[in-house]
């Protein structure tokens, strides 16, 4: 598959706070929000397709940038808590307004995004400033009438749902229910109303009595979404659980486990490590989940725990650096996943700025690459190798030139049609498939 | 490390993981000419596998010191350090067998395997991990049935002595495995109880044993400023320990105090 750039946006000063930390279409692929690790959130509108000008159909400019999270300082434990965003998830859209949650380590917040173009004009009492009238000058009375007004985007929070994580949140997941959700922490999960922020129904606690029996903790968890009962998380031994809230209030047991054994002939201090699963996404249908441990990604078939039932490799070149890999920390990198709209594609980042396509029906796979220099305005992207000793064909990259400082974390695919979004570092690419612009 | 130095040596320890992993599974019946060949590669891999476990430590400290540690980064280095002291346990318990015929040495190398088991129960503070009680358990049962066999010539009156001499001339091996194991208590109990001195936390309990030696000198000195040296204060502030060895070095330091307090 292969895509064409179309639009590039760049924060300001580039370093610390302007890292891309998640990114997100809501459910018609209108709006697409981005977090960062300064607290701030993007939110970016698909600009309506016009007949005059074919050209930008479909670039998504931006919309609303606000301040989301604020850092904070806990007094109790005397640590400062990050403003990173780690997670944004869009609300299924009820009424004009839009609305998105938004975390952080330790808080989620419900924002509601509206658009004003009117405003009344007109009033009795105050004149166009606002001032207050010298009473002597009113003659007679007007109704205030509304005129039109440039687009004004407007963005309040309206419920923050704090003090409910001991441990920094990993996921957040809307539940199909459209009236409640879930954050996990490393250690346990909630299940809040979005109507009530002080208090929440912890779901899944897995934090061992003894701390120092801790062996395994929560990396990501999601609803099903269909199934407004069933949600599944993730942990850093490689397993999944597939949880059913109608069976107890308190879900540590799981109704399935979905784990696969270990390859004995691949086994090495760095086994468990790299089975971790660092995210995990239900199928558009429901029927499948896809996980990503940091060499594979890996569709599960729910109705099957042993094994999955699709493995892809996305960088098995770096199974023999592992050690290296560890030493730089690179090994604890959670990289997303992401399913296209069909659930046919599935997509994930990599090294480098890379990142990978894997076409289920074809068992194609290509590695494209997201980078300034490599990519000019509707540029089309061409297929990137990275060899492995042996013959090396021009412009293949070799393992040990490949840049370890420029990951894609973070990609998101359009609920529809094909177009992704990729954050790399503080730069967010928009890729479009022209080619084949409907799914197939 | 050096920076180059770290990547030179962690190339090194890619390619030995990647092939000598696959020694790592010793069944009782292997034959014993396999094992020796596979030993010959063996000292090598324990000093990767050694060098990858004091890496280890440094981060599990490092992420210590952080303002609000990654608990899963944590969990997962852990959990790595486990899985080696465990391997390390067992290679240790393979030496010692391979290496009965050696006599003496092999008696050396028993009881240092054995302080290995043990010093998880005789650490001065009494805590314990529960994964390493369990280790400690198992490594004395496979060793009773050797016991028997190999220490025939020994006394158990002795046994004891060279325990605690072992214990006092503590050397890195043994003072990285009762570091780590504390270290595990501490970064997993004090991730809950943060405190901006995680560090002196960490670090005040690793050198008690030498907190003794502290006040044993201080304790000495005020002494003889008083003109006699009490070596009855010397059991009251080190009672753990106290034994016929201690009383050697006691006077040890009671020379060099005389030698400080002089000069």
């Amino acid at each position: 598959m292969e895509g064409e750039s179309i639009y590039e946006v760049d924060s300001e000063d580039g370093v610390g706070a302007d890292i891309i930390s998640t990114v997100e279409f809501n459910h018609t692929g209108e709006l697409l929000a981005t977090g960062d690790k300064g607290g701030r959130v993007v939110i970016f509108q698909r600009e309506p397709e016009s007949k005059n000008e074919p050209y930008i159909q479909g670039e998504y400019n931006v919309y609303s940038t606000f301040q989301s999270h604020e850092p904070e300082f806990d007094y109790l434990k005397s640590l400062e808590i990050e403003e990173k965003i780690n997670k944004i998830k869009w609300l299924p859209q009820q009424n004009a307004a839009h609305s998105l949650l938004s975390t952080n380590d330790k808080t989620i917040k419900l924002w509601k995004v509206t658009e004003r173009d009117k405003r009344p004009e007109g009033y009795n009492l105050k004149d166009e400033e606002g001032k207050l009238k010298d009473l002597s000058t009113v003659t007679s009375l007007q109704v205030p009438v509304l005129k039109p007004m440039d687009l004004m985007v407007e963005v309040t929070p309206r419920r923050i749902f704090a003090n409910g994580h001991t441990y920094h949140v990993n996921s957040i997941s809307v539940n199909s229910d459209c009236e409640t959700y879930m954050s996990a922490d490393d250690l346990r999960i909630n299940l809040w109303h979005l109507a009530i922020t002080d208090r929440s129904f912890n779901i899944v606690d897995i934090k061992p009595a003894n701390m120092e029996d801790l062996t395994e903790v929560i990396t990501a968890s999601e609803f099903h979404p269909h199934h407004c009962n069933l949600f599944v998380y993730s942990s850093s031994k490689g397993s999944l659980r597939l949880c059913d809230m109608r069976a107890s209030a308190l879900c540590d047991k799981h109704s399935k486990l979905f784990e696969e054994p270990e390859d004995p002939s691949n086994r090495s201090f760095f086994s468990e490590i790299i089975s971790s699963v660092s995210d995990v996404k239900f199928s558009h249908s429901g029927r499948y989940m896809l996980t990503r441990d940091y060499l594979t990604v890996k569709v599960w078939d729910l109705n099957m725990e042993t094994k999955p039932i699709e493995t892809y490799q996305v960088h098995d070149y770096l199974r023999s650096k592992l050690c290296s890999l560890y030493e730089n920390d690179c090994i604890f990198d959670k990289f997303e996943c992401a399913w296209n709209g069909s659930d046919s594609v599935i997509m994930t980042g990599a090294y480098n700025n890379f990142f990978r396509m894997f076409d289920r029906n074809t068992k194609r796979d290509v590695t494209l690459e997201a980078s300034r220099e490599s990519s000019k305005p509707r540029a089309i992207l061409k297929p990137r190798r990275v060899c492995v000793g042996g013959k090396r064909r021009k412009d293949d990259i070799s393992v040990d030139s490949l840049d370890f400082t420029k990951k894609i974390l973070h990609t998101a695919w359009h609920p529809t049609e094909n177009i992704i979004a990729i954050a790399a570092t503080n730069n967010l690419y928009i890729f479009q498939d022209k080619v084949n612009s409907e799914m197939h | 490390m050096g920076e180059e130095e770290g990547l030179h040596q962690t190339q090194l320890l890619d390619t030995m993981f990647v092939r000598g992993l696959k020694r790592k599974c010793f069944d009782g019946e292997e034959d014993i000419e396999g094992t020796l060949a596979g030993f010959k590669a063996i000292p090598s891999y324990n000093l990767q596998r050694q060098s990858l476990l004091d890496m280890s430590l440094v981060k599990l400290q490092l992420c210590h010191m952080l303002v609000e540690p990654n608990l899963c980064r944590s969990v997962l280095i852990a959990n790595t350090v486990r899985q080696i002291q465990e391997e390390m346990t067992q290679d240790g318990t393979w030496q010692m067998i391979n290496t009965q015929s050696a006599g003496q040495t092999s008696l050396d190398r028993l009881v240092s395997t054995d302080i290995l088991c043990r010093s998880s129960k005789e650490q001065a503070e009494g805590k314990l991990v529960p994964v390493y009680s369990t280790f400690a358990k198992d490594c004395e049962g496979t060793q009773s049935q050797d016991n028997s066999e190999i220490m025939s010539t020994v006394t158990s009156p002795q046994v004891p002595r060279n325990l605690q001499s072992n214990m006092w001339e503590m050397e890195n091996p043994q003072e990285n495995r009762g570091n780590f194991q504390k270290s595990l208590d501490q970064i997993f109990e004090t991730l809950e109880n943060k405190s901006p001195n995680t560090v002196e936390d960490l670090f005040s309990e690793v050198d008690n044993s030498y907190y003794d030696l502290d006040t044993v000198l201080t304790g000495m000195m005020s002494n003889t400023k008083m003109g006699h040296c009490d070596l009855e204060t010397f059991p009251s502030q080190t009672s753990a320990n106290s034994n016929s060895n201690c009383k050697s070095d006691l006077n040890e330091l009671d020379h060099i105090v005389e030698i400080l307090v002089e000069s």
